[in-house]
């Protein structure tokens, strides 16, 4: 081989990781349907894509906030422990009315993002351990307030909520497309969602810049905890039961890997808001269609870890440093 | 190259690099140095930024492996191959920043690796007394309860002792320091003096790296000059006075005229009666900076003179809050900035072109066209709205005015040359309509193209009424491109030229001046 020949083929691999960070999810996704299709021609049916829909959603609005807080350079671990604080606080309240309970388990999920917005952009704690101290003592909080075990719910908005469809199209599908809206409308065409970029990628600069530094970091944790309280009324719908100490546990390990698969590099700067949705998809649909042919959990998990590793090395930065 | 006869009072060298070159990719970092260190002499080594004063420590402390040349030390030559084989040979480096581990005890720290045993195990009562025995010695008393704390627990000056005394101890022949007293009170300068003045007592060789000239003078007795790579003098340091050794860092000749024209400044007066657009009073940042006072005026370029480290950069970041004030006010319009943040600064019409554009300024990850309208968003939108008519035309305004060479306004800011780059941090400021522009290094790391661009839009905006405040190292552009100049030396100001003052006989001269009772206080000689 030519040194010539070398050259560009290193081009070519350089444009090739490129195409696989910003389409690869994408053009994953198709792949697995084909497969998954054509082994399986009701993998296509109404009624899975139905199921696999209540299963997706619930991470969906996690991600969102989680790829908001990626952005700039940080985490929420605490979006399972959230989850947890709605469903111990739907039970409590759902004596007076259901919508009173939705709109507590929202202002719940508000304060606990305002604690660790708070932690992270004014006491200056890492992301990471700010939200993971929260993650530890908010389920436990969340397992007292429910009294130590799993509630019935049966409440019929609620169940609403979780379960029926309008026009074929459930209920939280038509959520989930509102709010991936309302995100990418902030992403792309607000100052916030420019400043946010700006802070996850150069903070100095930023608040050189006069940006409202602390006000953009408070804000996405916010943001992040609603969601997360909003997926938990959606999981307490769904389940017609309240169980603190297991709904939305691990939820954050899953929003993180539908980021990282959506194209978002973890050293913030950067977010892709229908490569999250993306993500969330793909990750969902491969466990299903592992599951749906007998593959033992261990395998699939393996095989996650693999699409991880291949998002994260499309995602590195190759900026020459 | 003046070489003068060692004194009467200098054995032969104890450490001796003769001829030293080290290159870089692209850079020649040093060309043929020499240094001789005697044994109870302290030895000043002076130069600018990239003078190769750290190329120069780093070659002689093994972290660097020179191209060419000896070193010799004691009369027998060595290679180090890594730093703990200087160290093992006894030459010691005390860094200008401490790099001991603050989370371990403070005797710990002073005894790593060499700690006193008693059964195999680490005699931990033993140290204690030892440790604060050795340290209070060097003015950290703290007693045997103290150096069992973390390291950490203790100020910045106590830890810099710290390391001073962990340096010596470990039998140094040797002792290198580089810039001991950037993080050190007054007082701790005082005391570090008195331990040199012991090591020069004891026998040992010291090499001294500062800024300070007025330290200099105090404890040094030996002197060797670099500039660009290469020794321009070496010699006793009492027989070259402030002047000349000012001149000889900065590549003066003082007989040389000023040349008119090396740079795209034009001429332009402000008006002495306007009243002052900022006015800047007792800015204080210990230790970096003691109570410097400022006016600019509209119209009007104010030059900020000094040598590295005199506190230049930190003035402009006081001003506009990217550093917090310890004390002094800010007064823009004749409003009072309380706050001390960048974002009130911004609002007041005060902005900042750091020094540092890669880590200070720009978004790498957003287009030229985000990067430029980033801090005039809020005045572009409206509900939180982006217009985007409107932050099209600012953009398309200012790439056109400032002539930024870029594929198109959505081209990634990080893929722009320095030049350009930093065109696009100006338009970030200028769209803004600022009344004052303070501009650190403007045109450092840039090519001379877009360099005589960048200083030519300085005068425009100067002349259409912008306060602006310029620091530079180069002095043709502080000269040309100043009305008056304010010099500061170790963070106090010691002069103001105006009028015909602004000229570089007069600047270096300023630059060298000794130290007056009123402004210093305390002279450290003893």
């Amino acid at each position: 081989m030519t040194s010539e020949v070398v050259a560009a083929s290193g081009v070519d691999r350089a444009r090739l990781l490129a195409w696989l960070r910003d389409y690869g999810v994408y053009a994953a996704i198709v792949l697995l349907v084909v497969v998954a299709t054509s082994l399986h021609p009701a993998f296509l049916s109404v009624g899975n894509l139905r199921v696999q829909a209540f299963q997706l959603v619930p991470t969906l609005f996690v991600s969102l906030g989680m790829a908001l807080v990626i952005a700039t350079e940080g985490v929420d671990l605490s979006v399972g422990a959230v989850i947890a604080l709605a469903a111990s606080l739907i039970p409590l309240y759902l004596g007076y009315n259901a919508w009173i309970a939705i709109a507590l388990c929202v202002v719940g999920g508000a304060i606990a993002g305002t604690v660790s917005g708070l932690m992270v952009a004014v006491a200056k704690v890492q992301p990471i351990v700010a939200t993971l101290a929260l993650m530890i003592g908010l389920r436990g909080v969340a397992v007292i307030f429910n009294g130590n075990q799993a509630k019935p719910v049966n409440d019929p908005v609620l169940g609403a909520i979780g379960l029926n469809s309008v026009g074929g199209v459930p209920i939280v599908v038509i959520a989930a497309v509102v709010v991936v809206l309302i995100v990418l409308f902030v992403v792309r065409r607000t100052t916030f969602g420019r400043q946010l970029v700006a802070v996850g990628d150069n903070r100095a600069a930023s608040a050189l810049a006069g940006l409202p530094v602390r006000r953009v970091l408070l804000t996405v944790y916010i943001v992040s905890g609603v969601l997360a309280a909003l997926a938990g009324v959606l999981l307490v719908g769904h389940g017609a039961e309240a169980d603190p100490a297991t709904q939305g546990l691990n939820i954050e390990l899953a929003a993180i890997t539908a980021v990282v698969v959506g194209g978002t590099p973890l050293t913030g700067g950067r977010i892709r808001v229908l490569g999250t949705v993306a993500g969330a998809l793909f990750m969902q649909l491969l466990s299903a269609t592992l599951i749906q042919h007998d593959v033992p959990n261990s395998y699939a998990q393996m095989a996650e870890a693999v699409i991880i590793c291949l998002a994260v090395y499309a995602a590195r930065d190759r900026s020459g440093r | 190259m003046t070489a003068t006869a060692p004194g009467p009072d200098a054995g032969a060298p104890l450490l001796d690099v003769a001829g030293v070159g080290k290159s870089f990719p692209g850079v020649r970092a040093l060309r043929e140095a020499s240094l001789a260190l005697r044994p109870g002499r302290v030895h000043a080594l002076v130069g600018e930024n990239g003078a190769g004063k750290s190329t120069l420590i780093k070659v002689i402390t093994g972290v660097y492996r020179p191209d060419s040349g000896r070193i010799t030390l004691a009369g027998n030559e060595v290679s180090f191959d890594t730093p703990l084989d200087a160290q093992h040979a006894g030459i010691s480096t005390i860094y200008q920043e401490v790099n001991l581990v603050p989370l371990m005890s403070v005797a710990r720290n002073l005894f790593l690796g060499r700690e006193p045993r008693r059964f195999g195990l680490v005699d931990v009562r033993a140290m204690n007394a030892k440790a604060a025995e050795i340290l209070a010695d060097y003015g950290v008393d703290i007693g045997v309860s103290g150096v069992a704390r973390p390291l950490g627990s203790l100020g910045l000056g106590a830890q810099q002792m710290v390391a001073i005394a962990r340096a010596i101890q470990l039998a140094a022949r040797v002792v290198i320091m580089d810039e001991p007293t950037s993080s050190l009170e007054r007082r701790e300068v005082l005391t570090l003096f008195g331990v040199i003045r012991r090591l020069r007592e004891a026998g040992i060789a010291v090499l001294y790296v500062s800024h300070r000239l007025d330290e200099l003078y105090t404890i040094c007795d030996d002197v060797t000059v670099l500039r660009d790579g290469a020794v321009v003098h070496t010699g006793e340091l009492a027989e070259l006075d402030r002047l000349r050794l000012v001149s000889l860092m900065l590549g003066r000749d003082m007989s040389q005229l000023r040349r008119e024209g090396v740079t795209a400044f034009g001429e332009h007066d402000a008006d002495e009666d306007v009243e002052p657009v900022l006015t800047a009073e007792n800015l204080t940042i210990r230790p970096k900076l003691h109570g410097v006072s400022l006016k600019i005026r509209p119209g009007e370029v104010l030059g900020l003179g000094g040598l590295l480290g005199s506190g230049r950069s930190e003035t402009a970041k006081a001003i506009a809050g990217g550093l917090k004030r310890d004390s002094g006010t800010v007064t823009v319009g004749g409003k009072r900035l309380r706050r001390g943040t960048s974002a009130e600064a911004v609002r007041a019409g005060v902005v900042m072109l750091p020094e540092d554009r890669k880590a200070e300024g720009l978004i790498p990850s957003l287009s030229v066209r985000q990067n430029i309208v980033l801090a005039a968003l809020p005045r572009l939108s409206r509900f939180g709205l982006v217009s985007t008519t409107k932050q099209d035309e600012i953009v398309d305004y200012f790439v056109d005015r400032l002539k930024i060479k870029a594929a198109s306004p959505d081209q990634k800011v990080s893929e722009l040359s320095g030049g350009n780059q930093q065109k696009v941090l100006l338009a970030r400021w200028l769209c803004l309509h600022p009344k004052v522009l303070l501009l650190d290094e403007p045109t450092r790391g840039i090519d001379v193209g877009a360099k005589a661009e960048v200083q030519k839009l300085i005068d425009e905006f100067a002349e259409e009424g912008l306060g602006v405040l310029l620091i530079s190292s180069e002095l043709e552009e502080l000269i040309e491109g100043s009305d008056r100049v304010l010099v500061l030396r170790d963070g106090i100001a010691v002069a103001e030229l105006t009028g015909a003052q602004v000229s570089e006989p007069e600047l270096l001269r300023a630059l060298a001046s000794e130290p007056t009772a009123g402004i210093d206080g305390e002279n450290a000689d003893d």
